[in-house]
């Protein structure tokens, strides 16, 4: 009969959760062809765990608006501000403000953090799993890593089409296996996340193993959270958010 | 109003089966289970209906067919946005479910419980008079793992974070408790058309 449920790692502030705030686009930066990071000035954040999400909205004049949530990419702060990394989705209403019209100094409006289900707290080993934008709230969370300077194990694989389509290539470090789909840097094979990434990090599993967190397109979510299954991860240690 | 600048949206289309802060997905039927997808096979699959009722009882795939089948053809609402129109689920209804365990009086709440462990909690007048399911057929075809085959529960009239995949059970209560989501943030009750997303809405 039933396991027992992947329990939440944190509470979530209600209130916070509730009211929606001004945030004041600071500054852009192109991190691939088709994604670009977005800083924000939110004066009033509630401050987040990594992992977290927020809902976002645009306003048209005849009040029409269109909310959608996105993952946080910046680690917790408490510089009131924080920052989203995009996809230019096609005919993406809310992407596309984002990667053709929105400039330095726009306002939007933002609610959050929400959900404490992916957040991780810095406190138990983490193993990540992403592909494309799901490197998204992972990387939120390598950054608390290097920020806090933790100490806890964290491993992070990322998958990406090509090194060009690769999100915060500059910035992975020893911590992160890159796995490219479609074109590969020279002597790296080409291919999907396989066993043979996932087995080298279950055998140096940490003092009570590791928390598994998962997050890409449902397609990578059901293989990847499979991979780590097939190698020995507990279901009930394992983390997912799907793009949806 | 917040007005954002130089942001227009997609052309309006009114249509009145679209609750708020909604958009239409069309063909698309996102996936968002926060666990692994289980390896669960009908023949393995169980529904039970405990805690204040009458005489508590455990269906398996072959007795919860041989229940009145019953369809919802309708619409589906999701917390992250989406709404989907027009989709066909094949079942039983809830209804002939709780006809056979008889709830007590004091029954008020119940929480549903899924083969992996998720729960969600939902009053039980949202589970009972024709508005609640037990979901085995999407189309016509079995449904697929991924959407909580073989069997979903399926309220349409909620958030579908109520609607638990992999259903395994519903335990009747005479109080409130919270399930998954609810315990991360999320409405108890879920409401779409009065847009009750998280706990604070």
């Amino acid at each position: 009969m039933p396991r027992f449920a992947v329990p939440g790692r944190i509470a979530v502030n209600g209130r916070a959760a509730a009211t929606w705030q001004t945030a004041t686009l600071t500054e852009i930066r192109r991190e691939t062809p088709h994604a670009a990071t977005f800083r924000l000035a939110v004066p009033r954040w509630a401050g987040h765990l990594p992992g977290q999400h927020l809902q976002l909205r645009l306003t048209a004049e005849d009040g029409y608006t269109a909310q959608r949530h996105y993952s946080i990419a910046s680690a917790p702060d408490g510089s009131g501000h924080i920052e989203l990394t995009l996809d230019h989705v096609p005919d993406g209403e809310v992407s596309g403000w984002f990667h053709t019209v929105a400039r330095l100094g726009d306002t939007i409006e933002v609610r959050g953090p929400l959900s404490g289900f992916f957040a991780w707290a810095g406190d138990r080993p983490a193993l990540l799993l992403g592909a494309g934008s799901g490197v998204v709230p992972l990387m939120s969370m390598v950054r608390h890593h290097r920020a806090a300077g933790l100490t806890v194990p964290l491993r992070m694989v990322v998958s990406a089409r090509s090194p060009e389509e690769l999100i915060y290539a500059s910035e992975l470090g020893a911590e992160t296996t890159a796995v490219f789909t479609r074109s590969a840097p020279p002597g790296v094979p080409v291919g999907r996340m396989a066993p043979a990434h996932v087995a080298p990090l279950m055998a140096e599993q940490p003092d009570g193993g590791w928390e598994a967190y998962v997050c890409g397109s449902n397609g990578f979510a059901e293989h990847a959270s499979r991979l780590l299954v097939a190698a020995g991860q507990p279901v009930e240690r394992i983390r997912i958010e799907r793009f949806g | 109003m917040n007005v954002t600048r130089g942001f227009t949206g997609r052309p309006r289309v009114h249509d009145p089966g679209l609750p708020p802060g909604q958009y239409d997905a069309r063909e698309d039927w996102p996936v968002l289970s926060a666990e692994v997808t289980p390896d669960l096979r009908p023949a393995d699959w169980t529904f039970r209906i405990d805690g204040l009722v009458e005489s508590p009882h455990t269906w398996d795939w072959d007795s919860a067919h041989a229940l009145p089948a019953s369809a919802y053809d309708g619409d589906i609402h999701c917390v992250t946005g989406w709404s989907k129109f027009g989709v066909r689920f094949g079942g039983v209804s809830l209804d002939a479910f709780f006809n056979v365990v008889r709830p007590h009086e004091s029954a008020t709440h119940a929480i549903a419980t899924s083969h992996t462990g998720y729960t969600a909690n939902l009053p039980l007048a949202d589970l009972t008079g024709g508005r609640a399911w037990i979901a085995w057929e999407y189309d016509g075809r079995p449904l697929p793992p991924e959407h909580g085959g073989p069997a979903r529960l399926l309220v349409p009239h909620l958030y579908f974070w109520k609607s638990a995949k992999w259903i395994a059970g519903i335990t009747v209560l005479d109080h409130d408790e919270p399930g998954f989501w609810e315990r991360n943030g999320y409405h108890a009750r879920g409401n779409p058309w009065e847009e009750q997303r998280y706990s604070g809405d």
